[in-house]
């Protein structure tokens, strides 16, 4: 039987990682997510692994650049306005087929915003983020023992598909204690990377690992074979159905927002009304068909965001030519409980 | 008669043609390291960071690992490669636009902690791919593309000299300034080359050579003119010397 702890999400990723055998931490103090890097500065030592706190996110992302070219597994972390100085090398590492892990603790925006929550960078996080026609994976946990469980994953999705994973929360995510059980990761090590990664050239050709194709018809190509792999992404596509079978509404939300969503759908089927929810868990891969499938099945739909308006975006996509969807959006600069989804919820089913 | 090289042609260097202008120096910087490498027998320990500019196709030169960096960033992503992999030789070749500029950030800090990686700084005062632009290396006067009067002190400020930069911060085992116009300077910037991977092998800290290098095309200057401008401009502005030497320091 395994060991319960009490952590706070922020923590729970930093212990998650060093369990998955993360070999390389980067980081630059920014809130709220400054209890990873609080963390790793004393516990990745202790296994052996490398701590640096860098001089700016660009650094910090370059540098889990030039450790995930080594094969090892890597991650940096920051929050919002962090990571859109990080998207340089996101780009680069996309370009160059390169895996590693960006944790996204999202706060208020734009510009400096807040420290608070916000869903804000929905977006930025779907839609590469960068220049450039790429995609991350984006794993978006509701729960602690969810942030840890999406930690370990991210690392094996990573190297799966040699691409930048996502691991996006927000301030509610990182800030909350919940009790978490700490799985061990099936793998913590990426044999299959010692065939593409840098080692020294040692009886073969130096490899090169770059995203710069000047050759004729060379970056047509090279793209149209990450296209490939997005659309191989689709097999990743999860998300929590919650009572969705006999629901006149199916409520879309995501992360802490879905979390506190699925409270009101509780509290509203006590009521007897008949809504569900289905929470996202990768965003890139949008769980496309379990909503069109709903949307076949006669489900009308609300999309609920702390912010103006952007997984709406994705949810009107899966369920276009059969319905739509309503939106409400909560903004950043407060906190919402279940009792703020109540009304736009009996509002979208029609009472 | 038999005939005795008296140098030989390093393996890891490619025999190919270069997409370099004529007159320009990457090719003999290349070699130099090529050579370094080669004498203190890193080849297959080495791993390359390119960057941003006409040497981002070092790789082609050069049968190393070899990862592409950002504009600026090499200096980040080789922390990012000596921390993954610290029994590896790990060097990054920049130009001054992209490390003097862009890179500014990167490189100080890289320096600074003193990461076990070797910097090769090649310093020809402009942007060299883009069409020769103005550097942060530009010397007062120079003109360039975008400033085609003349750099002007009061406007643009005083050119960068970054080898006495990078010598003043506390991770740095060795620096120094060298220039490959003469044959004499091609062997001693062969010996700071040297001098920086063997600093760097030992884990004495950061190592730093920035080498002078003509850029005819974007100087409008014929190779040999340009190559002349070198001894005539840019050595009395950016002196050649070592500016750091962590061995040198403990002797005293």
């Amino acid at each position: 039987m395994s060991e319960r702890l009490f952590l706070k999400g922020n923590e729970a990723i930093a212990r998650a990682a060093i369990a998955a055998g993360m070999r390389c931490y980067f980081g630059y103090p920014i809130t709220p997510q400054n209890d990873i890097p609080e963390f790793l500065s004393t516990e990745l030592p202790k296994v052996g692994g490398e701590f640096v706190q860098a001089e700016s996110e660009i650094a910090a992302a370059n540098m889990l650049l030039g450790a995930a070219a080594c094969g090892v597994r890597a991650m940096t972390s920051s929050s919002s306005p962090g990571i859109s100085l990080m998207q340089e090398a996101i780009s680069y590492m996309a370009g160059s087929e390169l895996p590693g892990v960006i944790v996204n603790m999202n706060r208020g925006g734009p510009g400096l915003g807040d420290i608070g929550p916000s869903q804000g960078d929905y977006f930025q996080s779907t839609r590469g983020g960068g220049h450039g026609d790429y995609r991350t994976l984006v794993l978006a946990p509701g729960t602690v023992q969810e942030a840890y469980d999406l930690t370990l994953l991210a690392f094996e999705l990573a190297f799966r598909y040699r691409n930048p994973v996502l691991l996006l929360g927000d301030a509610i995510l990182g800030q909350m204690k919940e009790p978490v059980t700490p799985r061990v990761p099936q793998q913590t090590t990426d044999p299959e990377a010692e065939t593409w990664c840098l080692t020294g050239a040692v009886q073969r050709p130096g490899r090169v690992l770059k995203s710069l194709f000047l050759d004729d018809g060379a970056l047509a190509e090279h793209n149209t074979r990450l296209a490939a792999k997005y659309q191989a992404m689709e097999t990743e596509s999860r998300a929590e159905s919650f009572l969705v079978d006999d629901a006149q509404l199916v409520v879309v939300a995501y992360g802490s927002i879905g979390r506190i969503a699925k409270s009101t759908v509780r509290k509203l089927r006590a009521a007897g009304h008949r809504v569900g929810l289905v929470r996202p868990i990768t965003l890139f891969p949008f769980p496309t068909a379990i909503l069109r499938d709903l949307a076949l099945a006669g489900k009308r739909f609300l999309t609920i965001e702390h912010n103006l308006g952007q997984m709406v975006d994705d949810v009107r996509l899966a369920v276009r030519t059969v319905t739509d969807s309503a939106f409400y959006g909560h903004l950043p600069g407060n906190l919402p409980t279940p009792n703020d989804f109540e009304a736009p919820i009996l509002a979208a089913l029609g009472h | 008669m038999q005939e005795i090289p008296v140098t030989r042609y390093p393996e890891v260097l490619i025999d190919r043609p270069t997409h370099y202008c004529p007159g320009c120096q990457h090719g003999i910087a290349h070699r130099l390291v090529a050579e370094a490498l080669t004498d203190l027998g890193v080849v297959e320990r080495t791993i390359a960071v390119s960057s941003i500019g006409c040497s981002v196709f070092l790789y082609n030169y050069l049968n190393l690992d070899t990862v592409e960096a950002p504009h600026g960033r090499a200096p980040a992503v080789a922390t990012g490669v000596k921390r993954a992999r610290p029994e590896a030789i790990v060097f990054t070749y920049q130009g001054d636009g992209d490390l003097a500029s862009i890179g500014m950030a990167e490189i100080i800090h890289c320096a600074n902690r003193g990461e076990r990686v070797t910097v090769i700084f090649v310093n020809n005062t402009v942007y060299g791919m883009t069409g020769g632009q103005m550097a942060p290396t530009t010397l007062l006067g120079q003109k360039t593309t975008t400033c085609p009067g003349g750099r002007c002190l009061e406007r643009e400020g005083a050119p960068i000299r970054m080898a006495e930069i990078i010598a003043s911060l506390g991770g740095t085992a060795y620096c120094a300034r060298v220039a490959v116009n003469t044959v004499k300077n091609v062997m001693r910037a062969k010996k700071a080359i040297r001098n920086a991977f063997q600093y760097q092998l030992d884990g004495k800290g950061f190592s730093f050579v920035e080498v002078l290098a003509t850029c005819p095309t974007n100087w409008r200057l014929s190779p040999t003119a340009a190559n002349e401008r070198v001894a005539t401009e840019m050595i009395p502005y950016f002196p050649l010397g070592t500016f750091q030497d962590c061995a040198a320091t403990e002797e005293v």
